[in-house]
Protein backbone atom coordinates (compact mmCIF):
# COMPACT_ATOMS: atom_id res chain seq x y z
CA UNK A 1 0.00 0.00 0.00
CA UNK A 2 1.48 3.29 -1.10
CA UNK A 3 1.84 6.17 1.34
CA UNK A 4 -1.10 8.53 1.71
CA UNK A 5 -0.16 11.91 0.28
CA UNK A 6 -3.34 13.79 0.89
CA UNK A 7 -6.33 12.94 2.98
CA UNK A 8 -9.62 14.78 3.30
CA UNK A 9 -11.85 14.21 6.30
CA UNK A 10 -15.40 15.55 6.72
CA UNK A 11 -14.68 18.31 4.22
CA UNK A 12 -17.58 20.66 3.56
CA UNK A 13 -17.57 23.64 1.23
CA UNK A 14 -20.50 26.03 1.46
CA UNK A 15 -21.35 28.92 -0.80
CA UNK A 16 -23.82 30.87 1.29
CA UNK A 17 -26.54 28.42 2.26
CA UNK A 18 -25.81 25.85 -0.43
CA UNK A 19 -23.46 22.98 0.19
CA UNK A 20 -21.21 22.69 -2.84
CA UNK A 21 -19.10 19.83 -1.56
CA UNK A 22 -19.40 17.28 1.22
CA UNK A 23 -16.72 14.60 1.37
CA UNK A 24 -16.58 12.29 4.38
CA UNK A 25 -13.22 10.75 3.50
CA UNK A 26 -10.92 10.78 0.52
CA UNK A 27 -7.30 9.61 0.43
CA UNK A 28 -4.85 10.21 -2.38
CA UNK A 29 -2.01 7.71 -2.50
CA UNK A 30 1.50 8.38 -3.66
CA UNK A 31 1.97 7.52 -7.34
CA UNK A 32 -1.69 7.06 -8.21
CA UNK A 33 -3.73 8.85 -10.83
CA UNK A 34 -7.21 9.78 -9.72
CA UNK A 35 -9.88 11.06 -12.07
CA UNK A 36 -12.82 13.07 -10.77
CA UNK A 37 -15.92 12.78 -12.94
CA UNK A 38 -19.50 13.93 -12.55
CA UNK A 39 -22.10 16.18 -14.14
CA UNK A 40 -21.79 19.98 -14.33
CA UNK A 41 -22.11 21.61 -10.93
CA UNK A 42 -21.38 18.39 -9.04
CA UNK A 43 -18.45 20.00 -7.21
CA UNK A 44 -15.57 18.54 -9.24
CA UNK A 45 -13.65 21.78 -9.60
CA UNK A 46 -14.31 22.74 -5.99
CA UNK A 47 -12.90 19.40 -4.86
CA UNK A 48 -9.84 19.91 -7.06
CA UNK A 49 -9.25 23.38 -5.60
CA UNK A 50 -9.49 22.00 -2.06
CA UNK A 51 -7.08 19.19 -2.93
CA UNK A 52 -4.70 21.68 -4.56
CA UNK A 53 -4.79 23.70 -1.30
CA UNK A 54 -6.22 26.65 -3.24
CA UNK A 55 -9.53 26.82 -1.42
CA UNK A 56 -10.05 26.54 2.31
CA UNK A 57 -13.01 24.27 3.06
CA UNK A 58 -15.76 25.68 5.30
CA UNK A 59 -15.37 22.63 7.53
CA UNK A 60 -13.19 19.57 7.92
CA UNK A 61 -9.49 18.88 7.57
CA UNK A 62 -7.09 18.43 4.68
CA UNK A 63 -3.92 16.61 5.66
CA UNK A 64 -0.87 16.81 3.41
CA UNK A 65 1.53 14.01 4.39
CA UNK A 66 0.09 14.08 7.88
CA UNK A 67 0.28 17.86 8.22
CA UNK A 68 -2.88 19.90 8.61
CA UNK A 69 -2.60 22.00 5.47
CA UNK A 70 -4.90 24.90 6.21
CA UNK A 71 -3.72 25.35 9.77
CA UNK A 72 0.00 25.35 9.11
CA UNK A 73 2.24 27.00 6.58
CA UNK A 74 -0.14 26.83 3.64
CA UNK A 75 2.22 28.43 1.10
CA UNK A 76 5.02 25.95 1.84
CA UNK A 77 2.66 22.99 1.27
CA UNK A 78 0.96 24.60 -1.72
CA UNK A 79 4.36 24.92 -3.35
CA UNK A 80 4.65 21.14 -3.29
CA UNK A 81 1.57 20.97 -5.57
CA UNK A 82 0.89 22.45 -8.98
CA UNK A 83 -2.42 23.09 -10.70
CA UNK A 84 -3.23 23.31 -14.40
CA UNK A 85 -6.58 24.72 -15.53
CA UNK A 86 -8.72 24.27 -18.60
CA UNK A 87 -7.60 27.59 -20.05
CA UNK A 88 -3.83 27.99 -20.24
CA UNK A 89 -3.99 31.31 -18.25
CA UNK A 90 -0.56 32.48 -19.35
CA UNK A 91 0.94 35.85 -18.51
CA UNK A 92 1.40 38.38 -21.28
CA UNK A 93 5.03 37.32 -21.79
CA UNK A 94 7.11 34.77 -23.68
CA UNK A 95 6.78 31.00 -23.44
CA UNK A 96 10.08 30.90 -21.54
CA UNK A 97 9.01 33.54 -19.00
CA UNK A 98 5.72 31.72 -18.45
CA UNK A 99 7.30 28.30 -18.13
CA UNK A 100 9.82 29.44 -15.49
CA UNK A 101 7.33 31.46 -13.48
CA UNK A 102 6.79 28.85 -10.76
CA UNK A 103 10.53 28.29 -10.37
CA UNK A 104 11.13 32.06 -10.18
CA UNK A 105 8.45 32.38 -7.50
CA UNK A 106 10.40 29.81 -5.49
CA UNK A 107 13.57 31.86 -5.84
CA UNK A 108 15.62 29.33 -7.79
CA UNK A 109 18.86 30.40 -9.47
CA UNK A 110 18.94 30.94 -13.23
CA UNK A 111 21.34 28.04 -13.61
CA UNK A 112 19.02 25.67 -11.75
CA UNK A 113 16.02 26.99 -13.72
CA UNK A 114 17.72 26.29 -17.07
CA UNK A 115 18.79 22.83 -15.95
CA UNK A 116 15.24 21.88 -14.97
CA UNK A 117 13.33 23.64 -17.73
CA UNK A 118 15.04 22.49 -20.92
CA UNK A 119 14.15 18.78 -20.68
CA UNK A 120 10.48 19.63 -20.13
CA UNK A 121 10.34 22.07 -23.04
CA UNK A 122 11.81 19.29 -25.21
CA UNK A 123 9.48 16.68 -23.82
CA UNK A 124 6.37 18.73 -24.56
CA UNK A 125 7.74 19.71 -27.96
CA UNK A 126 7.73 23.48 -27.41
CA UNK A 127 11.48 24.15 -27.12
CA UNK A 128 11.41 26.02 -30.45
CA UNK A 129 8.73 28.37 -29.10
CA UNK A 130 10.79 29.66 -26.14
CA UNK A 131 10.90 33.26 -27.29
CA UNK A 132 7.37 33.38 -28.73
CA UNK A 133 4.79 35.54 -27.01
CA UNK A 134 2.01 33.69 -25.24
CA UNK A 135 -0.71 35.46 -27.16
CA UNK A 136 0.67 34.24 -30.49
CA UNK A 137 0.41 30.56 -29.51
CA UNK A 138 -2.23 28.10 -30.68
CA UNK A 139 -4.50 26.54 -28.05
CA UNK A 140 -2.45 23.35 -27.98
CA UNK A 141 0.89 25.18 -27.69
CA UNK A 142 -0.47 27.39 -24.92
CA UNK A 143 -1.74 24.40 -22.94
CA UNK A 144 1.63 22.68 -23.42
CA UNK A 145 3.29 25.78 -21.98
CA UNK A 146 0.89 25.67 -19.04
CA UNK A 147 1.72 21.98 -18.50
CA UNK A 148 5.48 22.64 -18.61
CA UNK A 149 5.00 25.46 -16.10
CA UNK A 150 3.46 22.93 -13.70
CA UNK A 151 5.59 19.84 -14.51
CA UNK A 152 8.90 21.67 -14.18
CA UNK A 153 8.05 22.25 -10.52
CA UNK A 154 8.20 18.45 -10.05
CA UNK A 155 5.15 18.69 -7.78
CA UNK A 156 4.29 15.95 -5.34
CA UNK A 157 0.72 16.29 -6.56
CA UNK A 158 -0.21 17.50 -10.02
CA UNK A 159 -3.78 18.76 -10.25
CA UNK A 160 -5.53 19.29 -13.57
CA UNK A 161 -8.96 20.84 -14.13
CA UNK A 162 -10.23 19.58 -17.50
CA UNK A 163 -6.81 20.20 -19.04
CA UNK A 164 -7.66 19.00 -22.54
CA UNK A 165 -11.30 20.03 -22.80
CA UNK A 166 -10.79 23.31 -24.64
CA UNK A 167 -8.51 21.91 -27.35
CA UNK A 168 -9.38 20.94 -30.91
CA UNK A 169 -9.53 17.14 -31.44
CA UNK A 170 -6.16 16.86 -33.21
CA UNK A 171 -4.06 18.78 -30.67
CA UNK A 172 -6.10 17.19 -27.91
CA UNK A 173 -5.19 13.66 -28.99
CA UNK A 174 -1.54 14.57 -29.53
CA UNK A 175 -1.27 16.19 -26.11
CA UNK A 176 -3.16 13.33 -24.48
CA UNK A 177 -0.64 10.82 -25.90
CA UNK A 178 2.32 12.91 -24.71
CA UNK A 179 0.76 13.40 -21.30
CA UNK A 180 0.01 9.71 -20.87
CA UNK A 181 3.65 8.87 -21.66
CA UNK A 182 4.84 11.44 -19.10
CA UNK A 183 2.53 10.03 -16.43
CA UNK A 184 3.84 6.52 -17.11
CA UNK A 185 7.50 7.51 -17.16
CA UNK A 186 7.62 9.93 -14.26
CA UNK A 187 5.45 8.17 -11.67
CA UNK A 188 3.60 11.40 -11.03
CA UNK A 189 0.78 11.54 -8.50
CA UNK A 190 -2.02 13.30 -10.31
CA UNK A 191 -5.64 14.27 -9.80
CA UNK A 192 -7.65 15.42 -12.77
CA UNK A 193 -11.17 16.55 -13.42
CA UNK A 194 -12.70 15.52 -16.71
CA UNK A 195 -15.96 15.30 -18.59
CA UNK A 196 -14.57 12.73 -20.97
CA UNK A 197 -15.17 9.11 -19.90
CA UNK A 198 -12.52 7.81 -22.31
CA UNK A 199 -9.97 10.21 -20.87
CA UNK A 200 -10.85 9.16 -17.32
CA UNK A 201 -10.72 5.46 -18.16
CA UNK A 202 -7.55 5.81 -20.23
CA UNK A 203 -5.48 7.86 -17.80
CA UNK A 204 -6.66 7.11 -14.30
CA UNK A 205 -6.24 4.07 -12.11
CA UNK A 206 -8.93 5.18 -9.71
CA UNK A 207 -12.04 7.16 -10.38
CA UNK A 208 -14.12 9.32 -8.07
CA UNK A 209 -17.70 10.04 -9.13
CA UNK A 210 -19.25 13.18 -7.72
CA UNK A 211 -22.94 13.93 -7.70
CA UNK A 212 -24.49 16.97 -6.03
CA UNK A 213 -21.23 17.60 -4.15
CA UNK A 214 -21.11 14.12 -2.65
CA UNK A 215 -18.96 11.14 -3.47
CA UNK A 216 -21.31 8.81 -5.31
CA UNK A 217 -18.60 6.17 -5.74
CA UNK A 218 -14.83 5.91 -5.68
CA UNK A 219 -12.82 2.91 -6.75
CA UNK A 220 -10.74 1.19 -9.40
CA UNK A 221 -11.69 2.29 -12.88
CA UNK A 222 -13.07 -1.15 -13.86
CA UNK A 223 -15.30 -1.21 -10.80
CA UNK A 224 -16.66 2.25 -11.38
CA UNK A 225 -17.21 1.80 -15.09
CA UNK A 226 -18.45 -1.80 -15.09
CA UNK A 227 -19.81 -2.29 -11.58
CA UNK A 228 -21.43 1.00 -10.53
CA UNK A 229 -23.00 0.90 -7.10
CA UNK A 230 -25.99 3.05 -7.94
CA UNK A 231 -28.14 4.04 -10.86
CA UNK A 232 -26.74 7.57 -10.66
CA UNK A 233 -23.19 6.31 -11.13
CA UNK A 234 -24.34 3.96 -13.89
CA UNK A 235 -25.79 6.97 -15.69
CA UNK A 236 -22.64 9.08 -15.19
CA UNK A 237 -20.33 6.35 -16.50
CA UNK A 238 -22.49 5.93 -19.59
CA UNK A 239 -24.53 2.79 -18.90
CA UNK A 240 -27.58 3.90 -20.80
CA UNK A 241 -29.63 0.70 -20.53
CA UNK A 242 -30.94 0.41 -17.00
CA UNK A 243 -33.82 -2.02 -16.73
CA UNK A 244 -35.81 -2.29 -13.48
CA UNK A 245 -36.79 -5.89 -12.65
CA UNK A 246 -37.35 -8.53 -9.99
CA UNK A 247 -35.19 -11.57 -9.17
CA UNK A 248 -37.26 -14.70 -9.84
CA UNK A 249 -34.76 -17.47 -9.43
CA UNK A 250 -31.16 -18.13 -8.49
CA UNK A 251 -29.11 -21.28 -9.07
CA UNK A 252 -25.96 -20.09 -7.27
CA UNK A 253 -24.18 -18.89 -10.42
CA UNK A 254 -26.88 -17.12 -12.36
CA UNK A 255 -30.01 -15.25 -11.45
CA UNK A 256 -33.14 -15.03 -13.52
CA UNK A 257 -34.59 -11.55 -13.54
CA UNK A 258 -37.96 -10.59 -14.90
CA UNK A 259 -38.11 -7.24 -16.64
CA UNK A 260 -41.65 -6.54 -17.88
CA UNK A 261 -42.45 -9.76 -19.72
CA UNK A 262 -38.84 -10.55 -20.54
CA UNK A 263 -36.62 -12.95 -18.61
CA UNK A 264 -32.94 -12.17 -18.35
CA UNK A 265 -30.18 -14.52 -17.16
CA UNK A 266 -27.37 -12.67 -15.47
CA UNK A 267 -24.26 -13.84 -13.61
CA UNK A 268 -24.65 -13.28 -9.87
CA UNK A 269 -26.14 -14.52 -6.62
CA UNK A 270 -29.27 -12.86 -5.24
CA UNK A 271 -32.30 -13.82 -3.19
CA UNK A 272 -35.49 -14.21 -5.27
CA UNK A 273 -38.03 -11.46 -4.76
CA UNK A 274 -35.71 -8.48 -4.46
CA UNK A 275 -35.96 -5.57 -6.84
CA UNK A 276 -32.95 -4.84 -9.02
CA UNK A 277 -31.78 -2.71 -11.90
CA UNK A 278 -30.05 -4.53 -14.73
CA UNK A 279 -27.29 -2.39 -16.26
CA UNK A 280 -26.22 -3.02 -19.84
CA UNK A 281 -23.65 -0.95 -21.68
CA UNK A 282 -24.92 0.02 -25.15
CA UNK A 283 -21.79 -1.51 -26.68
CA UNK A 284 -22.49 -4.92 -25.12
CA UNK A 285 -25.77 -5.38 -26.99
CA UNK A 286 -25.61 -7.42 -30.21
CA UNK A 287 -28.13 -7.11 -32.99
CA UNK A 288 -28.92 -9.79 -35.58
CA UNK A 289 -31.63 -10.58 -38.08
CA UNK A 290 -31.91 -14.36 -37.57
CA UNK A 291 -34.53 -15.82 -35.27
CA UNK A 292 -32.46 -18.85 -34.29
CA UNK A 293 -33.22 -19.68 -30.68
CA UNK A 294 -30.14 -20.85 -28.83
CA UNK A 295 -31.47 -19.94 -25.43
CA UNK A 296 -34.67 -18.59 -23.98
CA UNK A 297 -32.79 -15.99 -22.06
CA UNK A 298 -31.03 -12.76 -23.00
CA UNK A 299 -32.63 -12.88 -26.37
CA UNK A 300 -35.05 -10.07 -27.11
CA UNK A 301 -37.03 -9.11 -30.14
CA UNK A 302 -37.40 -5.44 -30.75
CA UNK A 303 -38.16 -2.71 -33.23
CA UNK A 304 -35.62 -0.18 -34.40
CA UNK A 305 -36.77 3.32 -33.48
CA UNK A 306 -33.79 5.25 -34.81
CA UNK A 307 -30.34 4.90 -36.32
CA UNK A 308 -27.79 7.62 -35.62
CA UNK A 309 -24.68 7.33 -37.77
CA UNK A 310 -21.33 7.91 -36.14
CA UNK A 311 -17.71 7.68 -37.21
CA UNK A 312 -16.90 4.54 -35.22
CA UNK A 313 -20.27 3.32 -34.09
CA UNK A 314 -23.88 3.57 -35.07
CA UNK A 315 -26.22 4.35 -32.28
CA UNK A 316 -29.40 2.30 -32.55
CA UNK A 317 -32.40 3.08 -30.39
CA UNK A 318 -34.79 0.17 -29.97
CA UNK A 319 -37.98 -0.84 -28.26
CA UNK A 320 -38.49 -4.36 -26.85
CA UNK A 321 -41.81 -5.13 -25.21
CA UNK A 322 -42.17 -1.51 -24.13
CA UNK A 323 -38.56 -1.28 -22.94
CA UNK A 324 -36.41 1.41 -24.51
CA UNK A 325 -32.89 0.17 -25.32
CA UNK A 326 -29.81 1.74 -26.84
CA UNK A 327 -27.16 -0.24 -28.71
CA UNK A 328 -23.83 0.95 -30.06
CA UNK A 329 -22.89 -1.23 -33.01
CA UNK A 330 -19.61 -0.96 -34.88
CA UNK A 331 -20.08 0.85 -38.10
CA UNK A 332 -19.17 -1.85 -40.61
CA UNK A 333 -21.32 -4.71 -39.26
CA UNK A 334 -24.10 -2.23 -38.96
CA UNK A 335 -23.81 -1.18 -42.59
CA UNK A 336 -23.73 -4.86 -43.63
CA UNK A 337 -26.93 -5.53 -41.73
CA UNK A 338 -28.62 -2.56 -43.46
CA UNK A 339 -30.52 -1.69 -40.33
CA UNK A 340 -33.38 0.72 -40.83
CA UNK A 341 -36.14 2.20 -38.75
CA UNK A 342 -39.25 0.14 -37.91
CA UNK A 343 -37.47 -3.14 -38.63
CA UNK A 344 -37.70 -6.11 -36.28
CA UNK A 345 -34.37 -7.40 -35.01
CA UNK A 346 -33.06 -9.83 -32.42
CA UNK A 347 -31.03 -8.38 -29.56
CA UNK A 348 -28.72 -10.57 -27.52
CA UNK A 349 -26.13 -10.04 -24.81
CA UNK A 350 -23.84 -12.24 -22.78
CA UNK A 351 -24.94 -13.07 -19.25
CA UNK A 352 -21.62 -11.71 -17.93
CA UNK A 353 -22.09 -8.36 -19.69
CA UNK A 354 -24.91 -7.32 -17.39
CA UNK A 355 -24.34 -5.74 -14.01
CA UNK A 356 -26.97 -5.75 -11.30
CA UNK A 357 -27.72 -2.94 -8.88
CA UNK A 358 -30.03 -3.59 -5.94
CA UNK A 359 -32.92 -1.12 -6.24
CA UNK A 360 -33.90 0.97 -3.23
CA UNK B 1 -7.24 85.61 -38.69
CA UNK B 2 -4.29 87.96 -38.50
CA UNK B 3 -4.69 88.04 -34.76
CA UNK B 4 -4.26 84.28 -34.53
CA UNK B 5 -1.34 84.18 -36.97
CA UNK B 6 0.36 87.01 -35.16
CA UNK B 7 -0.32 85.24 -31.87
CA UNK B 8 1.21 82.02 -33.09
CA UNK B 9 4.40 83.80 -34.22
CA UNK B 10 4.67 85.60 -30.91
CA UNK B 11 4.01 82.35 -29.12
CA UNK B 12 6.81 80.62 -30.98
CA UNK B 13 9.10 83.51 -30.05
CA UNK B 14 8.15 83.14 -26.38
CA UNK B 15 8.48 79.40 -26.34
CA UNK B 16 11.67 79.05 -28.29
CA UNK B 17 13.12 82.30 -27.04
CA UNK B 18 13.07 80.74 -23.58
CA UNK B 19 10.98 83.48 -22.06
CA UNK B 20 11.64 83.28 -18.33
CA UNK B 21 8.11 83.78 -17.12
CA UNK B 22 6.48 81.39 -19.60
CA UNK B 23 8.90 78.64 -18.72
CA UNK B 24 8.63 79.19 -14.98
CA UNK B 25 4.84 78.98 -15.28
CA UNK B 26 5.18 75.75 -17.29
CA UNK B 27 7.60 74.27 -14.81
CA UNK B 28 5.30 75.19 -11.90
CA UNK B 29 2.36 73.55 -13.67
CA UNK B 30 4.34 70.37 -14.13
CA UNK B 31 5.48 70.39 -10.51
CA UNK B 32 2.05 70.94 -9.01
CA UNK B 33 0.21 68.53 -11.31
CA UNK B 34 3.03 65.98 -11.14
CA UNK B 35 2.98 66.08 -7.36
CA UNK B 36 -0.83 65.81 -7.32
CA UNK B 37 -0.71 62.85 -9.74
CA UNK B 38 1.89 61.09 -7.60
CA UNK B 39 -0.22 61.45 -4.45
CA UNK B 40 -3.31 60.35 -6.41
CA UNK B 41 -1.47 57.18 -7.40
CA UNK B 42 -0.56 56.46 -3.79
CA UNK B 43 -4.23 56.75 -2.82
CA UNK B 44 -6.00 55.67 -6.01
CA UNK B 45 -4.05 52.55 -6.98
CA UNK B 46 -4.42 50.60 -3.73
CA UNK B 47 -8.05 51.72 -3.54
CA UNK B 48 -8.72 50.60 -7.13
CA UNK B 49 -7.00 47.25 -6.56
CA UNK B 50 -8.93 46.71 -3.33
CA UNK B 51 -12.22 47.55 -5.05
CA UNK B 52 -11.44 45.14 -7.88
CA UNK B 53 -10.23 42.20 -5.81
CA UNK B 54 -11.82 42.42 -2.37
CA UNK B 55 -15.41 41.86 -1.31
CA UNK B 56 -16.50 43.97 1.62
CA UNK B 57 -19.69 45.64 2.83
CA UNK B 58 -20.15 49.05 1.25
CA UNK B 59 -18.11 48.12 -1.82
CA UNK B 60 -20.92 48.93 -4.25
CA UNK B 61 -21.43 52.36 -2.67
CA UNK B 62 -17.71 53.08 -2.80
CA UNK B 63 -17.57 52.10 -6.48
CA UNK B 64 -20.52 54.40 -7.21
CA UNK B 65 -18.77 57.25 -5.35
CA UNK B 66 -15.54 56.66 -7.26
CA UNK B 67 -17.41 56.62 -10.56
CA UNK B 68 -19.07 59.91 -9.63
CA UNK B 69 -15.68 61.26 -8.55
CA UNK B 70 -14.23 60.49 -11.98
CA UNK B 71 -16.45 63.18 -13.41
CA UNK B 72 -16.22 65.67 -10.54
CA UNK B 73 -16.47 69.28 -11.81
CA UNK B 74 -13.22 71.05 -10.80
CA UNK B 75 -15.08 74.20 -9.79
CA UNK B 76 -17.08 72.23 -7.25
CA UNK B 77 -13.87 70.80 -5.86
CA UNK B 78 -12.42 74.32 -5.82
CA UNK B 79 -15.45 75.60 -3.96
CA UNK B 80 -15.28 73.00 -1.21
CA UNK B 81 -11.51 73.13 -0.80
CA UNK B 82 -11.78 76.93 -0.60
CA UNK B 83 -14.42 76.70 2.11
CA UNK B 84 -12.29 74.29 4.13
CA UNK B 85 -9.04 76.21 3.71
CA UNK B 86 -10.54 79.70 4.07
CA UNK B 87 -8.92 81.70 6.85
CA UNK B 88 -12.05 81.30 8.97
CA UNK B 89 -12.78 77.78 7.69
CA UNK B 90 -12.32 74.45 9.55
CA UNK B 91 -8.77 74.03 8.22
CA UNK B 92 -8.00 77.73 8.01
CA UNK B 93 -5.34 77.47 10.71
CA UNK B 94 -3.16 75.57 8.23
CA UNK B 95 -2.90 78.81 6.21
CA UNK B 96 -2.85 76.91 2.94
CA UNK B 97 -5.30 78.94 0.87
CA UNK B 98 -3.62 80.57 -2.16
CA UNK B 99 -0.56 78.32 -1.92
CA UNK B 100 0.70 75.64 -4.31
CA UNK B 101 -0.12 73.09 -1.55
CA UNK B 102 -3.79 74.03 -1.74
CA UNK B 103 -3.68 73.48 -5.50
CA UNK B 104 -2.10 70.08 -5.01
CA UNK B 105 -4.86 69.14 -2.55
CA UNK B 106 -7.57 70.22 -4.98
CA UNK B 107 -5.94 68.37 -7.87
CA UNK B 108 -5.55 65.21 -5.78
CA UNK B 109 -9.29 65.31 -5.07
CA UNK B 110 -9.89 65.58 -8.82
CA UNK B 111 -7.34 62.96 -9.92
CA UNK B 112 -7.48 60.15 -7.37
CA UNK B 113 -10.98 58.95 -8.30
CA UNK B 114 -9.85 58.83 -11.95
CA UNK B 115 -6.81 56.77 -10.99
CA UNK B 116 -8.85 54.53 -8.66
CA UNK B 117 -11.60 53.99 -11.23
CA UNK B 118 -9.24 53.14 -14.08
CA UNK B 119 -7.09 50.94 -11.82
CA UNK B 120 -10.20 49.04 -10.79
CA UNK B 121 -11.24 48.64 -14.42
CA UNK B 122 -7.81 47.40 -15.46
CA UNK B 123 -7.81 44.79 -12.70
CA UNK B 124 -11.34 43.70 -13.45
CA UNK B 125 -10.31 43.16 -17.06
CA UNK B 126 -7.95 40.41 -15.90
CA UNK B 127 -9.28 36.85 -15.90
CA UNK B 128 -10.31 36.10 -12.28
CA UNK B 129 -9.01 32.55 -12.82
CA UNK B 130 -5.54 33.97 -13.44
CA UNK B 131 -5.21 34.70 -9.72
CA UNK B 132 -6.16 31.12 -8.90
CA UNK B 133 -3.70 29.82 -11.49
CA UNK B 134 -0.87 31.92 -10.09
CA UNK B 135 -1.60 30.60 -6.60
CA UNK B 136 -1.74 27.16 -8.18
CA UNK B 137 1.89 27.35 -9.26
CA UNK B 138 3.00 28.59 -5.87
CA UNK B 139 2.68 32.38 -5.75
CA UNK B 140 2.52 33.94 -2.28
CA UNK B 141 -0.05 36.69 -1.69
CA UNK B 142 2.47 39.53 -2.26
CA UNK B 143 3.86 37.76 -5.35
CA UNK B 144 0.33 37.33 -6.65
CA UNK B 145 -0.39 41.05 -6.23
CA UNK B 146 2.86 42.00 -7.94
CA UNK B 147 2.21 39.64 -10.88
CA UNK B 148 -1.32 41.00 -11.31
CA UNK B 149 -0.04 44.61 -11.28
CA UNK B 150 2.57 43.63 -13.87
CA UNK B 151 -0.07 41.93 -15.99
CA UNK B 152 -2.30 45.03 -15.84
CA UNK B 153 0.61 47.44 -16.32
CA UNK B 154 -0.45 48.98 -19.61
CA UNK B 155 -3.96 49.94 -18.56
CA UNK B 156 -2.46 51.08 -15.25
CA UNK B 157 -0.18 53.43 -17.16
CA UNK B 158 -3.29 54.76 -18.84
CA UNK B 159 -4.72 55.46 -15.39
CA UNK B 160 -1.61 57.46 -14.50
CA UNK B 161 -1.78 59.54 -17.63
CA UNK B 162 -5.51 60.11 -17.46
CA UNK B 163 -5.03 61.42 -13.91
CA UNK B 164 -2.21 63.72 -14.97
CA UNK B 165 -4.06 64.87 -18.08
CA UNK B 166 -7.09 65.67 -15.94
CA UNK B 167 -5.27 67.96 -13.53
CA UNK B 168 -2.76 69.68 -15.83
CA UNK B 169 -5.63 71.03 -17.95
CA UNK B 170 -7.93 71.89 -15.07
CA UNK B 171 -8.52 75.59 -14.36
CA UNK B 172 -11.47 76.11 -12.01
CA UNK B 173 -10.08 74.66 -8.81
CA UNK B 174 -6.54 75.99 -9.38
CA UNK B 175 -7.91 79.48 -9.86
CA UNK B 176 -10.11 79.30 -6.77
CA UNK B 177 -7.70 77.76 -4.27
CA UNK B 178 -4.45 79.01 -5.81
CA UNK B 179 -5.51 82.55 -6.57
CA UNK B 180 -3.32 82.87 -9.70
CA UNK B 181 -0.60 84.77 -7.82
CA UNK B 182 2.34 85.69 -10.01
CA UNK B 183 5.48 83.66 -9.35
CA UNK B 184 3.65 81.62 -6.71
CA UNK B 185 0.48 79.94 -7.87
CA UNK B 186 0.20 81.00 -11.49
CA UNK B 187 0.03 77.93 -13.73
CA UNK B 188 -0.55 77.45 -17.47
CA UNK B 189 -4.33 77.35 -17.28
CA UNK B 190 -4.85 80.24 -14.88
CA UNK B 191 -2.29 82.37 -16.72
CA UNK B 192 -4.10 81.69 -20.00
CA UNK B 193 -7.36 82.90 -18.47
CA UNK B 194 -5.67 86.03 -17.11
CA UNK B 195 -3.81 86.98 -20.28
CA UNK B 196 -6.90 86.43 -22.40
CA UNK B 197 -8.85 88.70 -20.05
CA UNK B 198 -6.20 91.38 -20.38
CA UNK B 199 -6.22 91.10 -24.17
CA UNK B 200 -2.64 89.78 -24.35
CA UNK B 201 -3.56 87.20 -26.92
CA UNK B 202 0.05 86.46 -27.96
CA UNK B 203 1.02 85.30 -24.49
CA UNK B 204 -2.31 83.53 -24.03
CA UNK B 205 -1.81 81.64 -27.27
CA UNK B 206 1.76 80.75 -26.30
CA UNK B 207 0.59 79.37 -22.97
CA UNK B 208 -2.31 77.62 -24.66
CA UNK B 209 -0.01 76.00 -27.19
CA UNK B 210 2.31 74.71 -24.49
CA UNK B 211 -0.65 73.26 -22.62
CA UNK B 212 -2.02 71.77 -25.83
CA UNK B 213 1.37 70.28 -26.60
CA UNK B 214 1.57 68.70 -23.16
CA UNK B 215 -1.91 67.19 -23.26
CA UNK B 216 -1.41 66.06 -26.85
CA UNK B 217 1.82 64.29 -25.90
CA UNK B 218 0.06 62.56 -23.01
CA UNK B 219 -2.91 61.52 -25.10
CA UNK B 220 -0.68 60.30 -27.92
CA UNK B 221 1.17 58.05 -25.51
CA UNK B 222 -2.10 56.87 -23.97
CA UNK B 223 -3.62 56.08 -27.35
CA UNK B 224 -0.58 54.14 -28.48
CA UNK B 225 -0.69 52.04 -25.33
CA UNK B 226 -4.36 51.36 -25.73
CA UNK B 227 -3.96 50.51 -29.40
CA UNK B 228 -1.21 48.07 -28.56
CA UNK B 229 -3.59 46.28 -26.22
CA UNK B 230 -6.42 46.32 -28.74
CA UNK B 231 -7.38 42.92 -30.07
CA UNK B 232 -7.84 42.80 -33.81
CA UNK B 233 -11.46 43.09 -34.81
CA UNK B 234 -12.69 41.43 -37.96
CA UNK B 235 -13.85 43.72 -40.74
CA UNK B 236 -17.55 44.21 -40.10
CA UNK B 237 -19.94 44.59 -42.96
Amino acid sequence: MAATLLSLRDVVVRYGDTIALQIAALDLHSGEILAIIGPNGSGKSTLLRVMGLLQRPSDGTVMFRGENAFDGNLLRLRRRCATVFQEPLLLNATVYENAVLGLKLRGLSNHEIARRLDPWLERLGIAHLRQRFARSLSGGEAQRTSLVRALVLEPEILLLDEPFAALDPTSREALLRDFQAILNDCKITAVFVTHDRNEAFGLAGRIAVLHHGRMAQIGAREDVFHRPESEIVADIVGIENRLPGVVEDCDGRYVIIRVNQIWLRVAGRLTPGIRVIVCLRPESLMISRDNFRASDYNRLTGTIKGVLAGLMHQRITLECNGLPLVALIERQPCVNLKLAEREMVTITFSSSAAHIIIAH
Amino acid sequence: MELIWHGVLKAAELVFGLDGEVWSITWRSLQISGCATFISLLIGMPLGIALALARFPGRATTVALINTGMGLPPVVVGLFISIFLWRSGPLGFLELIYTPAAMVIAQVIIAFPIVAGLTMASFQALDPKLALQLLGIGASKPQLLWLLVREAKLPLLAAVMAGFGGVISEVGASMMVGGNIRNQTRVLTTATVLETGKGNFEIAIALGLILLGLTFAINLLLTRIQQREQLRWPRLS
